[in-house]
């Protein structure tokens, strides 16, 4: 996909995560819009995946460590095909094949269940080390939340990550600034998430997390470098509307009344949006 | 003295927590309040701020969570820690066991949201199995009520009682059962309804539901007796075995796996005492939880008071 191509993918991820939400009423706004960029990039343009063959032995994976985003990744893998759209709108219905949290035994393309947070990056990092032991081609994609860097087990992973040189594995921080009950830096303050990561032996950037050319530079030059990578996102959360942006507690809201309002005009801006570059 | 309450006006259990939270914290200047990035779930943003230096969000590190809260009851802290069930049980086990109970610490575990009430959580986030890793415990006290009067008087009896609690209850309401003035026991099960044919045992939500299988039983003209087993640990083996006493049937009932639970817990009782009497566990059948609505799990999961009478039919 080109740049404009990208642009666009994600501005659909967007839409769908936003009818997926609307529909059921409620769920994790903030932390699925705010990797949406990344995911564009990631599936639109690095991965190497055929949505027809989801269990491919030659793909590349992805683990959602924070895994509440779900919403976001269902939008990715229905646009690319793994499942037909219309299963968006059954998000959390009893029997869904698409729970809150991505389950692996369930959704076509989900490479890793996650949910509780801090786990699914010791996956990601034990998916990378086998594939290093094999001299596989296969690459690993993960991404954690910020406030998900609260819980030890991610650093434990980071260390193993570093000191086994996985090259292999690009470990991207959605850092956000929230997590449940507010600001990060009010609950448990990350200092320098980025020199953090360079102290722990990781080739560390922090770049802006909505800007697909940026992102898809730096994945490349971080898959290039031969070393261990992480990419600090500094994005925000609810990221791409307005109101979601500025709204406080973002993240997981009941929509009623005004956010309710919010996020059918978004769906509205978005859905132009979509169409305007579809036709052109 | 235990009283049945006749009015229903169910309050959210976490606000219980929040309420009861608020007395002890005024009441008891030794008592802290830990949370793992839950407060706004909990209900407890007030609390939190009322008593802003004895209440600490220790951010999503439940492990971390349980070792600080071990430690600050080690110097004489009486320390209240709030997660979902499975984080606080099967995601910090071993600080459980090692910073807890090993040591005689002196920690208070509320896991919300056991069994099915992780409704659109989901699987990952559902616990059918936290009584039966607390119960295997040493040194640890395991309570699940069934309404908000119990639930406050577990919360303050484990504030006023050294040693590890764990208490497992939802979020949301639960139906009423017993009138506020009620005062209970450790350790002692509750007769809720007499009954002479069977008996069903019961925790949690699941006992209120067990009063909707002995009035469609009542019907029929058959009478069940049911019991809030709320103490599973320290459990009333004498209890259990006089409420068995001239039954043809003996029931259990539990939001929670089969295997090591109440079930297990009363089947243990019944072969030790060598009662030959039929056994049926209502209780969730060796698989996990999904995403839905109450009624929905409930129902898949076989909790409901419809397949507990179709069960409890097929053995009477
Ligand atoms: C082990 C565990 N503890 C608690 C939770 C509940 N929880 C879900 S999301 C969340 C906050 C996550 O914050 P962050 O990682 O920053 O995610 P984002 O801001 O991207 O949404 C919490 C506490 C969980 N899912 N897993
Ligand atoms: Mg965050």
């Amino acid at each position: 996909m080109t740049i404009q191509e990208l642009k666009l993918f994600s501005a659909q991820i967007r839409l769908e995560t936003a009818k997926m939400l609307l529909k059921r009423g409620f769920g994790h706004l903030g932390g699925s819009f705010s990797i949406v960029e990344t995911l564009s990039v990631l599936y639109g343009a690095v991965m190497t995946i055929d949505p027809q063959n989801p269990s491919w032995d030659q793909r590349d994976r992805f683990v959602l460590s924070k895994g509440h985003a779900g919403p976001a990744l269902y939008s990715t893998l229905a646009l690319k095909g793994y499942f037909p759209l219309e299963w968006l709108s059954t998000l959390n219905d009893n029997g869904t094949n698409l729970p809150s949290h991505p389950d692996r035994l369930r959704t076509p393309g989900v490479d890793a269940t996650t949910g509780s947070l801090g786990q699914g990056i010791s996956l990601a990092v034990g998916m990378a080390k086998a594939f290093q032991i094999d001299h596989r081609p296969n690459r690993v994609f993960a991404i954690v939340g910020d406030g998900e860097l609260n819980e030890g087990q991610v650093w434990e992973a980071f260390q193993f990550a570093a000191h086994n040189r996985l090259s292999n594995l690009l470990i991207f921080i959605d850092e956000n600034h929230k997590q449940l009950d507010g600001l990060t830096k009010d609950i448990m303050n990350p200092f320098d998430v980025r020199a953090k990561m360079e102290a722990f032996g990781f080739r560390a950037l922090r770049i802006k997390g909505n800007d697909e050319a940026l992102i898809l530079q730096t994945v490349t030059d971080c898959l290039a470098s031969g070393q261990a990578s992480c990419i600090v996102l500094d994005t925000v959360k609810g990221q791409g509307v307005p109101y979601f942006e500025q709204l406080a507690d973002n993240h997981h809201i009941r929509f009623a009344n005004e956010s309710e309002a919010a996020l059918k005009a978004a769906i509205e801006t978005l859905s132009a949006q979509v169409a305007g570059k579809d036709a052109r | 003295m235990i009283t049945r309450t006749s009015v229903q006006n169910p309050k959210e259990l976490r606000v219980v927590y929040q309420e009861t939270m608020s007395a002890l914290m005024s009441e008891l200047p030794q008592v802290v309040a830990l949370d793992a990035d839950l407060v706004g779930a909990s209900g407890t943003a007030k609390l939190f701020r009322a008593y802003a230096d004895r209440c600490i969000n220790a951010g999503i590190s439940e492990a971390n969570m349980m070792g600080m809260a071990a430690g600050m009851s080690l110097t004489g802290k009486v320390p209240f820690i709030h997660t979902f069930a499975p984080f606080a049980t099967r995601r910090i086990f071993d600080q459980l066991y090692m910073a807890g109970v090993y040591q005689q610490a002196n920690v208070k575990i509320y896991g919300s949201d056991p069994g099915f009430w992780a409704l659109h959580n989901g699987g990952t986030h559902t616990s059918m199995e936290d009584i039966a890793l607390t119960r295997s415990l040493p040194n640890l006290t395991v309570l699940a009520p069934s309404d908000a009067t119990q639930f406050a008087w577990c919360l303050r009896k484990a504030a006023l009682t050294p040693g590890c609690f764990y208490i497992r209850a939802g979020r949301k309401a639960f139906q009423d059962l017993y009138d506020p003035t009620s005062s209970f026991e450790l350790g002692q099960a509750i007769t809720v309804d007499p009954g002479h044919d069977l008996v069903i045992f019961a925790i949690g939500e699941m006992v209120s539901e067990s009063l909707k299988v002995r009035d469609a039983l009542a019907l029929e003209g058959i009478t069940a007796q049911v019991v809030d087993c709320f103490s599973l640990k320290p459990f009333d083996v004498n209890g259990v075995l006089a409420a068995i006493q001239g039954k043809r049937l003996v029931v259990t009932a539990e939001n929670h796996t089969k295997f090591g639970g109440l079930g297990s817990a009363v089947a243990e009782v019944m072969a030790e005492n060598a009662l030959g009497i039929p056994l049926v566990r209502i209780a969730v059948n060796d698989r996990f939880g999904e995403v839905g609505t109450p009624d929905y799990l409930q129902k898949v999961l076989g909790l409901d008071a419809e397949s507990m009478l179709k069960a409890i039919k097929a053995k009477l």
